[in-house]
């Protein structure tokens, strides 16, 4: 019923809207074109003017009301050279912003069809083409400079001494993997996968695999590098980690990496941002199928002391792959991996059955 | 430009009557204008742009449409709306978009704005109406050619529209259609019997561009009038020129990757796919590359954002040179920035690519670049605002909206100098700020210039003006709600707020927006309604606009105004003219307005 009612409000505006128009245009013929013209040249060009004193003044409000909503300070030192980027993109494109859309509406206001004054005959001039062909170009080698500088500096090898985890995508969750106490991952090959033991498909005659462990979250050590070996199971994803301002694709078949230095734990974050519930999170960003949306990691950044805590406490994938029972039976998933999948599938049920 | 033409009386023009093909003269008919080959299998290119016109109108209500029901879902995440499961059935119950839905239509709007809308009805129509007109044409190079070229897109449309109707789905993977998530019906239910509909359609409206396209270009090319040299055209036909070219060169591209992702779908080959385990089972693919197919795929999409972009900036110079009544500054710039976009346009595909794992050192070439098209974009800014500097403009609603468009494509375009640059877009890829970004520059500035034109040239397609307080309500409406949707989407992504999610209720990092994404659906409603508005003024001005009365309504000096104000089959219904002197002296020696028609006077001033 209140359907219907607004679609009857809609179409009443509509033709009270339409009556007004089609009213305008007879009156307009009264009065002849000239007039009418002048009329509508008056009301427009007070608009264009009104538009621009309004709009500016809400790109400042809506700068206001976001301020707060956006990220903050970068929680990498890589994340830090990005802001740095975008404040002086931030400084350039917005000079041109407001110059251009000034120059723009004022032109169109005070260059309005007036009796008496003719346009000015003013086909080309070389000079002035030359000009603004020459700025743009130098302001543009600026931007490509420094943002290269940053580019190369945040995709070099990472340092020798980065701690190592793996990241792989799959439909709809993420799996973490860790070296464990040698420091170096197993080999793992797709068709060993198995969702019961092996949800990466580790290679089990590797020794290097006798001490991988898999984990839920992703626990980080604050200050020190982390290398991301990222990797995907099914379809093309990508890990995205807004408060460390980097992102990669997660891709089938074809190995990526990712490096970075987190600034801040969890905890300090917490304090920060005045947000109890404040996690570091890693969000799919690649459309991946229905519940892209749902495709969520935690990351902890903890000090090295935690750290060590956590790591030891955690059991290798061999150890759980092996401990089950004989049959291997299919319904019995890694104790490991049970929390984060269930979650997940929740969470996209939950949603789809609203 | 130079006014060197040879100068022919009136009685010599008579002389070249032979450039006139097999049509003849236009009011003598040759051939029985039936219904149907006058309004349904016409090869008259005027009846075909308004096929195409209509066809895209058609496509822009759906497809915006979409993006109504999709917005509702972000508005309001957990209300039910029962109309949506009367409207949706299966697909929206208890009145709530099932997430499976929500990506079909995401992935829908995209698809139908991009190819339907914005190529072929905004290139479609307006490369059909201006380029014979505007160059002295009785037709198309290839009438017949013309015909299928609205044909198969009108296939297109229709095994597009029926994949919205199979059980499965339409495809639901992003207009983009990244395998194997495409590939494999296993991984998403619109990678089934919709996705093969979607390819199908595609590989239809490929052909479609390309009879078309090679048909603007040899048109463009051999059969300008007498006098009408290249540094003669109109920027719209420019514009219209490079855009096929790029239609033409780049679609085969796409064509090759939809026919990969065909054989990878159903004839077992791994192109693209490699080291799977879908819904509990190894696959058997090894050795291909998902990358491989993004190549393909931006190689087209690309250049296609040039494709919607640039006959909207033709289109915008003309209106603006007109409404202002004064020449195009910088025209040899205008057509040289347009010729460095088209080329440019082909060496920047894999700035979309910089998260792929794309090879860094690659990836700083496509940074260059990708940040060198921002020089011809500048040039073409600056010569739009000093067109309208000193100059004396008229607020039609097609002037307005090509104000807007510079506006927008300002706004748009510097955001482009943010995202081309790999070390920005690391972070706000795939986020917010690109669908503000892209929004703003090739949807709204590309509806902007499209709207211009509508407005300018609808005299010449149905003989009467749209309602002009209507167009004024339609422009302010537009403006207003355009900057109020996607401003803020820019802080929703420098937020890092991916796109394509269904609901952000459960991010700890996102959802402090959800009071702003109900503000901005909202506007996203108004604004839709007034488009409404727009069609309905479209429909009603056909039969009861009001009527011209002069050949040139807007005092243009271009040569679709020296036709009648009905032209028939042909065109003109004597010679065709001849030109003596490019299409923009207005306001030269005193005079409003010189018809590229009049001969050069003897004491007429050079520039």
């Amino acid at each position: 019923m209140s359907g219907f009612l607004a679609v009857l409000v809609v179409v009443l505006i509509f033709v009270v809207i339409f009556q007004i128009a089609k009213a305008s245009e007879y009156v307009s013929i009264l009065k002849g074109e000239k007039k009418a013209r002048q009329q509508n040249n008056r009301i427009n060009g007070f608009l264009l003017i009104a538009f621009l004193v309004l709009g500016l003044i809400g790109v400042y409000y809506c700068n206001e009301a976001m301020r707060g909503k956006i990220l903050g300070e970068a929680a990498s030192e890589q994340g830090e050279s990005i802001d740095n980027m975008i404040m002086w993109t931030l400084v350039m494109t917005g000079v041109v912003f407001v110059i251009t859309q000034v120059l723009l509406f004022w032109f169109a206001f005070k260059y309005q069809e007036k009796e008496g004054k003719a346009a000015f005959y003013f086909p080309h001039n070389n000079k002035l083409e030359v000009i603004w062909t020459v700025i743009p170009a130098i302001a543009l080698t600026i931007l490509v400079a420094i943002g290269l500088r940053h580019w190369f500096r945040i995709t070099s090898d990472a340092p020798k001494d980065a701690m190592v985890v793996e990241i792989t995508g799959k439909q709809f969750n993420w799996l973490i993997r860790y070296p464990g106490k040698d420091g170096l991952l197993g080999s793992k090959y797709f068709k060993n996968i198995n969702d019961a033991t092996n949800p990466v498909g580790q290679d089990w005659d590797d020794n290097l695999n006798k001490d991988d462990f898999m984990a839920n979250e992703m626990h980080l050590v604050v200050g020190k590098p982390v290398k991301l070996i990222i990797g995907s199971r099914d379809v093309v994803h990508d890990v995205g980690l807004a408060h460390f301002r980097l992102k990669m694709d997660a891709v089938p078949g074809i190995p990526t990496t990712l490096w970075f230095t987190p600034k801040f734990t969890t905890t300090q974050m917490k304090e920060k941002t005045g947000n109890p519930d404040f996690v570091y999170e890693i969000s799919c960003d690649q459309m991946c199928g229905v519940g892209h949306y749902s495709m969520r990691a935690v990351i902890v950044v903890e000090t090295q002391k935690e750290y060590d805590k956590w790591a030891a406490a955690q059991k290798s994938q061999y150890e759980l792959a092996h401990a089950a029972p004989a049959g291997n039976a299919p319904a019995a998933p890694a104790p490991a991996e049970k929390p984060a999948e269930d979650t997940t599938k929740k969470t996209v049920a939950a949603n789809l059955n609203h | 430009m130079s006014n060197e033409a040879t100068l022919h009386s009136h009685q010599q023009e008579a002389t070249h009557g032979a450039v006139a093909h097999d049509h003849g003269n236009g009011h003598e008919h040759h051939h029985e204008d039936s219904f149907i080959s006058k309004y349904v299998f016409s090869m008259d290119h005027k009846m075909i742009a308004k096929q195409f016109l209509i066809t895209g109108i058609i496509w822009a209500v759906i497809g915006a449409g979409f993006s109504v029901l999709f917005r509702l879902q972000l508005a309001f995440p957990d209300a039910t709306f029962p109309f949506l499961e009367s409207l949706l059935g299966h697909w929206a119950k208890g009145g709530h978009i099932s997430a499976e839905a929500y990506y079909a239509l995401v992935t829908m709007h995209g698809t139908i704005l991009v190819f339907f809308v914005l190529t072929a009805g905004l290139s479609g129509t307006f490369s059909n109406l201006l380029i014979p007109l505007q160059v002295g044409a009785r037709d198309m190079a290839s009438p017949f050619m013309n015909m299928l070229s609205y044909w198969f897109f009108f296939l297109a449309s229709l095994v597009m529209t029926a994949s919205l109707f199979v059980q499965t789905g339409p495809a639901s993977g992003g207009w983009t259609s990244y395998p194997p998530l495409s590939a494999l019906g296993d991984a998403s239910i619109g990678s089934k019997i919709g996705m093969d509909l979607w390819l199908t359609s595609m590989a239809l409206f490929v052909v479609s561009q390309l009879l078309g396209g090679l048909n603007y270009i040899s048109t463009i090319l051999n059969m300008r009038t007498k006098g009408m040299s290249m540094t003669k055209m109109p920027l719209t036909i420019w514009a219209f020129f490079f855009t096929a070219i790029l239609g033409v060169l780049s679609f085969p591209v796409l064509l090759s990757g939809f026919i990969l992702l065909l054989f990878d779908r159903h004839a077992g080959t791994s192109f693209y796919l490699s080291d799977l385990f879908v819904a509990g089972k190894v696959l058997s693919n090894e050795g291909g590359s998902a990358i491989l197919y993004q190549h393909l795929f931006w190689f087209l999409g690309h250049p296609e954002v040039y494709i919607i972009i640039l006959p909207a900036m033709g289109m915008v110079s003309e209106v603006l040179a007109v409404s202002s009544r004064k020449p195009i500054f910088g025209y040899l710039a205008m057509v040289g920035s347009l010729f460095a976009i088209a080329i440019l346009a082909f060496l920047v595909w894999a700035h979309h690519m910089f998260v792929t794992g794309l090879n860094p050192f690659l990836g700083a070439f496509f940074v260059l670049l990708t940040l060198l098209i921002a020089v011809p974009s500048a040039i073409k800014v600056f010569n739009w605002l000093t067109t309208i500097w000193k100059g004396s403009i008229r607020f039609t609603p097609a002037s307005l909206f090509s104000i807007g468009f510079v506006s927008t494509f300002i706004s748009g375009g510097l955001t482009g100098i943010w995202l081309g640059n790999s070390s920005i877009d690391i972070h706000l890829h795939d986020t917010y700020f690109v669908i503000a970004h892209f929004h703003i520059v090739m949807g709204v500035s590309a509806f902007f210039g499209m709207f211009a034109g509508i407005y300018h040239w609808y005299p010449k397609l149905y003989g009467r003006y749209l309602n002009g307080t209507l167009g004024y309500i339609h422009f302010w409406i537009t403006l207003v709600g355009a900057y109020l949707i996607f401003w803020p989407m820019h802080y929703e992504g420098m937020a890092g707020m991916p796109r394509r999610y269904y609901d952000y209720s459960n991010w700890e990092s996102f959802k402090q927006f959800v009071e702003l994404n109900k503000f901005i659906s909202i506007v996203v409603f108004t604004v839709f309604a007034t488009q409404l508005l727009f069609v309905f003024n479209f429909f009603y001005s056909i039969f009861k606009g009001r009527k011209l009365t002069t050949t040139n309504p807007w005092d243009a000096t271009t040569l679709e105004w020296t036709t009648p104000i009905r032209p028939g089959h042909g065109n003109w219904p004597g010679e065709i003219p001849e030109v003596h002197r490019w299409a923009y002296d207005y306001s030269k020696d005193g005079k409003d307005f010189i018809p590229q028609t009049v001969p050069i006077g003897p004491d007429e001033s050079k520039h």
